[in-house]
């Protein structure tokens, strides 16, 4: 269209059915594959609903006409020179238009590869998302890659717009192929198109006004799938999360200042500050130039005060004590990565979640998912622009939630070195809420000092205590070593004792069960029995899966300079043809859920004393490794 | 569920906090114009009655005698920290700039001068993507490089709510607050706030400004509009540009992009 003439106005300025102060406002991003018609579509969507600003269309076709090119819509949100040069959008932009209904930002996002950190920059901060594809192109590489990405950003209204009809004559069959096409993908990745609309920006036909060329489609134009989204809000009805931005202490108050992400606050709530683990009640909700508020919401910026002056920084996550986030130094995350480097295994990057920041490392990459056909493939890296399921640990425990639950604090953003490089979005499926496992419950408690030394004790049976922590997964040959191995020691003379999984689950542990929260208890209470038992001057042999490198070295916290960690390792293969217990197979078979190394993860050592490879030697050789490792690590006297 | 402008107060309480959190040493740009005066404000609701930085105004020495009244009753009533800095001449300024636009510059050129003197790390500017088509390409938190200039082809990720707060030494950083407002915003929000503003916004002989800058490069609108309410019922039916009275930003088709790029606000 070289001359587009002045469309239906569709929004009668002026005589709108909604009263401006009341309306509310929603943020579109629109998505796609470069030239599938994003720009224009916008440009279409002003001109079609009366809302250029005046001497705007002859703006553009002054800018055209200098570079001798044909009317082009792009034109009005394209402000960089070099996106006019080049004919595509650099960086996403931002303009407001009404319809009879509401407000809206319309954000025009970028739909070059090159530019993905800018198309997440605008898709990020909307309420729902207007996908474009060029009906005569078909779905490309963009369209599936964004189609992911607002999955991973969290928005989940998306309307898909099939461009070009008129380059496809309006055909139905055309449009009926690509359309469902598409649709079937974002459903696979947890996205439901609300609406697929037949259209052509450059003609406005299905924009604002209905196509008289496709009278066989009967849905909503592009405006009313608009107007039918909802606005998204900060969760009022879900539990509070209130993290704290700053401490102020301009006067004699000393504020806790911070966003309520979730929930909602009163005067005289106990909260509790995750993860420091203190509480303490509300005393005021502070405020200027207003009305001294006794509650405040999710959304809201606000300053608290506490009747106790507790230590707290920012970074502290604010709840109430029921319904507290998940505390955890390991956890799962979906991540994009944007990074001019490559993620890798083992690299150090600073992790932003709220307003928390600290270090984490990557333990492990899961998989790396092609976002085109969504096949998975094992990596060692994750390149720029990929998407992947990785491992991260912290090296403190950290307050955060999981996304499916809670979306503002289930999210964080990755540092590598300067720059924002990557967000995720956390499960910790698989891993425990170690919360429980460091609350200390009892109070008045003071210790009672022993009578007798460590050194009294290794001279009367004449070698120190000792924790030989056996971790490998089930069939790796634990339990057959420790038996053998205490066997040996107890030939020499030593005060030897196995504890072993199976034996301490009838007995001790009889409470728990197999869920990560259960498996982190069994493992927290046999490594301080073991502590107690080496402090006793006796040389425990422990033989637990043990499949976290957090409960391991919370077990060697417990028994600290005594304890020796022994990785019994035998690949995943060799375990299960061994599968002593018919475990593996079940597993297989479904019947047992959460197991190691099919359903559940084994974390491997990574600081161990001493290694034994029971796949690649037979149990004597490796008895004969473990035997003198302990004659050079707690000798016994003759 | 917040209103709207509920939710735009709030989430510039929040940037302005992250701004006052991690940037070492900041100041808030005062150019005595509306959204400046609603960012003073909004300061003043997120440190709970305290500005706690200084607010700088650039001044060309060319601007309403109105303005200069404002300012000296403001910084007192509001108990601001002020700085004023004043600009180099326009025969400084790049030759090869329409007239308008190189007497512009004179700003930046001030507000360089007084960032490297004073040692400031960020600025916080009061745009908002609404006004003009290079700002809409914005970032909350705009990394600018060692002379101020922006580099607008190869801006940061943003996204979360985690703002761009690490930097190599040297660089520093343009926080904007309000740059998810728009006019109709700002004005609907200094009507629920009764903030005070230089009466030059007000119609005076069916002649009001709608945006204020310098005296020679800034010209008034037609309007009969002499209260908030007429202003508000004349904004929500206009298809002008707010920022059509000020003459820099038209003299050529990339003469805005230019300013911006070299560091005008």
């Amino acid at each position: 269209m070289a001359n587009p003439e002045p469309g239906p106005v569709l929004a009668a300025v002026g005589g709108r059915a909604v009263p401006a102060a009341a309306r509310d406002l929603l943020r579109i991003v629109i998505v796609g594959h470069v030239d599938h018609g994003k720009s224009t579509l916008v440009g279409r969507i002003f001109h079609d609903t009366g809302l250029l600003p005046e001497g705007k269309l002859e703006t553009i076709k002054a800018v055209c006409e200098r570079r001798g090119m044909p009317f082009e819509w792009a034109f009005l949100m394209d402000a960089l020179q070099a996106e006019r040069d080049q004919g595509i959008t650099i960086d996403t932009a931002q303009i407001w238009f009404k319809s009879a209904k509401r407000d809206y930002v319309i954000i025009d996002a970028p739909g070059h590869k090159e530019f993905l950190k800018n198309m997440i920059t605008g898709a990020a901060a909307s309420d729902a998302a207007v996908l474009v594809i060029d009906v005569h192109e078909g779905v490309k590489e963009q369209s599936r890659r964004h189609g992911y990405l607002l999955h991973l950003l969290g928005v989940r209204q998306v309307a898909v717009v099939c461009n070009k009809m008129d380059l496809v004559g309006f055909d139905e069959a055309r449009f009926r192929a690509v359309g469902p096409e598409y649709a079937q993908y974002l459903a696979s990745i947890g996205v439901t198109p609300t609406y697929i609309i037949p259209a052509s920006a450059r003609g406005g036909d299905n924009i604002a006004a209905r196509s008289s060329a496709m009278p066989w489609y009967q849905g909503p134009t592009v405006i009313e799938a608009l107007d039918r989204f909802q606005p998204t809000s900060a969760p009022t009805e879900q539990p509070l999360r209130f993290p704290i931005q700053d401490v102020y202490k301009f006067d004699d108050r000393r504020i806790l200042a911070g966003r309520i992400e979730s929930g909602v606050l009163r005067v005289g709530d106990r909260l509790m500050f995750s993860p420091s683990n203190q509480t303490a009640r509300v005393a005021s909700i502070e405020a200027w130039n207003a009305a001294v508020p006794m509650e405040a919401k999710a959304g809201q910026s606000v300053g608290i005060t506490l009747d106790d002056q507790l230590f707290v920084e920012r970074g502290e996550m604010a709840s109430h004590e029921d319904n507290a986030p998940i505390e955890t130094d390991v956890f799962c995350a979906q991540l994009f990565w944007l990074g001019r480097d490559p993620l890798k295994v083992g690299a150090r990057y600073k992790c932003k979640l709220a307003t928390a920041e600290f270090p984490v490392t990557v333990q492990s990459i899961e998989r790396v998912i092609s976002t085109t056909d969504l096949s998975r493939r094992d990596a060692v890296e994750v390149e720029r622009n990929e998407v992947a399921e990785i491992v991260l640990r912290a090296r403190k425990l950290v307050a955060l939630d999981e996304f499916r639950s809670h979306t503002r604090t289930g999210r964080f953003v990755l540092i590598d070195k300067y720059d924002a490089a990557g967000g995720g979005i956390i499960s910790i499926e698989g891993y425990a809420d170690q919360r429980e496992l460091v609350t200390v419950r009892s109070t008045n408690i003071v210790k009672v000092a022993h009578g007798i030394t460590g050194e009294a004790r290794a001279g009367r049976n004449g070698h120190k205590g000792g924790v030989l922590w056996f971790t490998g997964l089930s069939g790796a040959g634990k339990s057959t070593l420790a038996v053998e191995l205490e066997r040996r020691l107890f030939a020499k003379g030593y005060h030897v004792y196995v504890l072993d999984g199976d034996n301490v689950r009838s007995g001790l542990n009889a409470n728990l069960g197999f869920s990560p929260e259960d498996r982190a208890e069994n493992i927290r209470r046999v490594g301080e029995v073991a502590a107690l038992f080496a402090d006793a001057g006796i040389i425990v042999i422990s033989s637990f899966i043990s499949p976290y490198r957090s409960d391991r070295d919370r077990a060697r916290r417990a028994a600290k300079d005594s304890f020796h960690e022994i990785y019994v390792k035998a690949d995943l293969d060799t375990c299960e043809r061994r599968d002593p217990k018919g475990l593996y197979r079940r597993a297989r078979a479904g019947e047992i859920r959460e197991f190691t190394g099919i359903s559940s993860p084994y974390e491997a050592p990574d600081a161990h004393e001493l290694e034994v490879d029971t796949a690649g030697a037979d149990v004597e050789v490796c008895i004969e490794r473990l035997m003198d490792y302990v004659r050079r690590t707690i000798p016994i006297a003759d | 569920m917040l209103s709207h402008l509920d939710n735009l107060e709030s989430q510039s309480i929040f940037i302005l906090r992250e701004a006052y959190n991690r940037i070492d040493k900041i100041a808030m740009m005062w150019s005595l114009g509306k959204d400046s005066n609603v960012m003073v404000w909004l300061a003043k609701k997120a440190f709970l009655g305290h500005v706690p930085f200084p607010v700088m105004h650039i001044d060309t020495g060319k601007k309403f005698p109105e303005m200069y009244a404002f300012r000296a009753r403001y910084a007192k009533e509001w108990g601001l920290n002020l700085i004023l800095g004043d600009c180099p001449p326009v025969e400084q300024m790049d030759e090869t700039l329409p007239p308008a636009a190189r007497s512009a510059a004179r700003k930046t050129a001030g507000l360089k001068a007084k960032i490297e003197e004073l040692g400031f790390t960020g600025i916080i500017a009061g745009i908002r993507r609404d006004e003009e088509g290079t700002r809409a390409k914005e970032r909350v938190f705009s990394p600018r490089g060692q002379t101020g200039e922006w580099n607008f082809r190869d801006q940061p990720p943003e996204f979360w709510d985690q703002f761009k707060t690490d930097f190599p030494p040297g660089t520093h950083v343009r926080i904007h607050p309000l740059l998810h407002w728009t006019e109709l915003d700002i004005w609907r929000y200094v009507q629920r706030e009764k903030i005070p503003l230089v009466e030059l916004y007000y119609a005076k002989n069916g002649k009001r400004y709608r945006s204020l800058g310098d005296k020679d490069i800034t010209s008034p609108i037609v309007s009969d509009a002499a209260t908030i309410e007429e202003i508000i019922a004349e904004l929500e039916v206009t298809k002008v540009a707010e920022r059509s009275g000020r003459a820099m930003d038209h003299e050529a088709e990339d003469a805005f992009e230019r300013l911006r790029a070299d560091g005008y606000m």
